[in-house]
């Protein structure tokens, strides 16, 4: 929809000036260690799933449940279950330094049809918007999580921070 | 004759039955549809809360786990009845599809009857393609029908936001989402997942007509100031073949209109409320009120709320010790303060507080 009536609003929209305030978000040295969650939640909603099924215990809501998620990367093994269990779909687990030049990003997936393997796609960022090409690395359904699919998708480095969907 | 009739079998109205029949008393749980649980059949999301509110699992999951709850229980379930009246003695009249009219004293009543979808009034919203969030999600959700190939999403609350993602889901085209307000009225969480996968959020915009004979066939939007003023000369035509009205619930509350309840408007529980207590029981005696019928909130609420009463019941019918009463009680309302808080719960624990404080 390109209407004339703009859409100058941030709804929806984690901005790049936003991200550090955010308990659940990694410091940059923590993409350093592996693949490891990245929680974009910055509203007090009275939710804690992602604190139960961490059995590293590296999120912490505690009470109220209204808490922001707070990551502990320490612990962070990027195992992938918060990533399905969160009602809001907001974790995914970024692995910035997959390859010299590539990230591999985790992202929720609801839709029908999975892409297959190896499948080149267009990359979307937070806005909805094709940033570069990647492709799909991992497409995996993990014991209890209830039809919400995880897939693995390759892309350039420097949009780890960016990339959080894909078109194919 | 029974000690407990409920009407509406909702998330509330079968928490309630499954609370109340578990300590012995005996239920009829009435339902016009022919099966109970509500709205859940249509919320294919992942609920939020706590393990106690079963989150990470789907709407429509819980309401399966709450009928095999019942159907263990002593519960009697009319489905396919619709109770058009309530007598000041306690009478429910119902009639069930393919019956005549009956009736059955009741000694104690809840009304869970739930919510009705707000309309929004433009020129050709009566067009075919012009319908409640509401309704093209029980379309496609519970009928698996699609209700439209592009759609237009007007309001974006959390079911504005649900059910645009839902269609898109389905296969539709969702066009966009607009809002009259300057910022979107639900979790930011369910906006990100819109607009992660190309949906665009229009904010002050609202819709001006909806245009084609007789399908809708394209939407005129236009922008809007601060005092939701339209501000010409920023109309836009979007094609689109359904436009989707997500502008707020409010309680469904004909009986206890009926009744002649003790009614207090409250805004931020979506209009006219029944005055109630704490155990939700209304301005009448032994009649009670849960859900969204006693001020529209979600359905992990609506769901403590039926609890509540179902142990309210209990209690009054000596299933249950005062003391065994209150200590169950005290745990539902520890869950239900967790749901109300934060700054989109905070605003209806306000709400429910204006109403109570009336009562006492």
């Amino acid at each position: 929809m390109k209407s004339k009536v703009s859409n100058k609003s941030n709804a929806g929209i984690i901005t790049l000036g936003e991200f550090k305030k955010i308990p659940g978000y990694p410091e940059e040295d923590d993409f350093s260690k592996g693949p490891i969650a990245v929680i974009e939640c910055d509203q007090d909603i009275p939710c804690n799933p992602c604190e139960e099924i961490c059995k590293y215990g590296a999120i912490k809501v505690g009470k109220p449940i209204t808490n922001l998620p707070v990551l502990d990367a320490e612990k962070c093994r990027g195992c992938l279950k918060c990533i399905t269990i969160c009602p809001g779909l907001c974790i995914f687990v970024v692995y910035r330094d997959y390859t010299d030049k590539t990230s591999l990003i985790y992202i929720p997936y609801e839709f029908s049809p999975l892409p297959e393997k190896n499948t080149y796609v267009d990359v979307l960022n937070r806005r909805g918007e094709k940033i570069c090409k990647g492709s799909i690395r991992k497409v995996i359904k993990l014991a209890g999580s209830n039809k919400t699919f995880v897939i693995g998708m390759e892309i350039p480095k420097k949009f780890y921070n960016t990339a959080r969907h894909f078109e194919f | 004759m029974s000690d407990f009739v409920i009407i509406g079998a909702g998330p509330a109205g079968i928490s309630a039955a499954n609370e109340s029949a578990r300590y012995g008393v005996k239920v009829t749980l009435i339902d016009e549809n022919n099966l109970p649980g509500g709205q859940l059949f249509t919320q294919t999301h992942k609920f939020f809360g706590s393990r106690e509110h079963r989150a990470g699992v789907r709407g429509f999951q819980i309401g399966y786990d709450l009928i095999e709850e019942i159907n263990k229980l002593n519960v009697d379930v009319l489905l396919d009845t619709i109770v058009y009246g309530i007598s000041a003695d306690m009478e429910v009249k119902y009639v069930t599809e393919g019956s005549s009219a009956k009736s059955i004293t009741a000694g104690n009543i809840l009304i869970s009857t739930g919510a009705l979808e707000k309309p929004v009034v433009f020129k050709g919203w009566t067009k075919p393609g012009v319908m409640g969030a509401g309704a093209a999600q029980t379309m496609m959700n519970v009928h698996r029908v699609l209700p439209g190939r592009k759609v237009l999403m007007v309001g974006s609350g959390n079911v504005g936001l649900i059910v645009a993602y839902q269609l898109k889901q389905a296969g539709a085209d969702v066009v966009g989402i607009i809002e009259a307000m300057p910022s979107i009225g639900g979790y930011k969480v369910h906006a990100s997942k819109i607009r992660r996968i190309g949906i665009p959020i229009l904010t002050s915009c609202t819709i001006k007509e909806a245009k084609g004979s007789p399908q809708v066939s394209s939407a005129v939007i236009v922008g809007v100031d601060k005092n939701l003023r339209e501000i010409s000369g920023t109309e836009d035509e979007i094609k689109c073949d359904l436009v989707c009205i997500a502008a707020g619930l409010k309680p469904f509350d004909e009986l206890c209109w009926l009744l002649n309840l003790e009614f207090k408007y409250i805004n931020e529980l979506g209009g006219f409320v029944p005055v109630h207590n704490d155990d939700l029981e209304t301005s009448m005696k032994n009649i009670y009120i849960a859900g969204d019928a006693a001020g529209v909130e979600e359905a992990s609420t609506a769901m403590e709320e039926g609890r509540l009463v179902g142990v309210a019941v209990a209690q009054k019918l000596e299933y249950l010790s005062d003391r065994q009463a209150e200590k169950l009680k005290g745990k539902i309302n520890d869950r239900l303060k967790y749901l109300r808080l934060g700054s989109f719960g905070k605003k209806r624990a306000e709400g429910k507080k204006k109403l109570t404080s009336i009562s006492k």
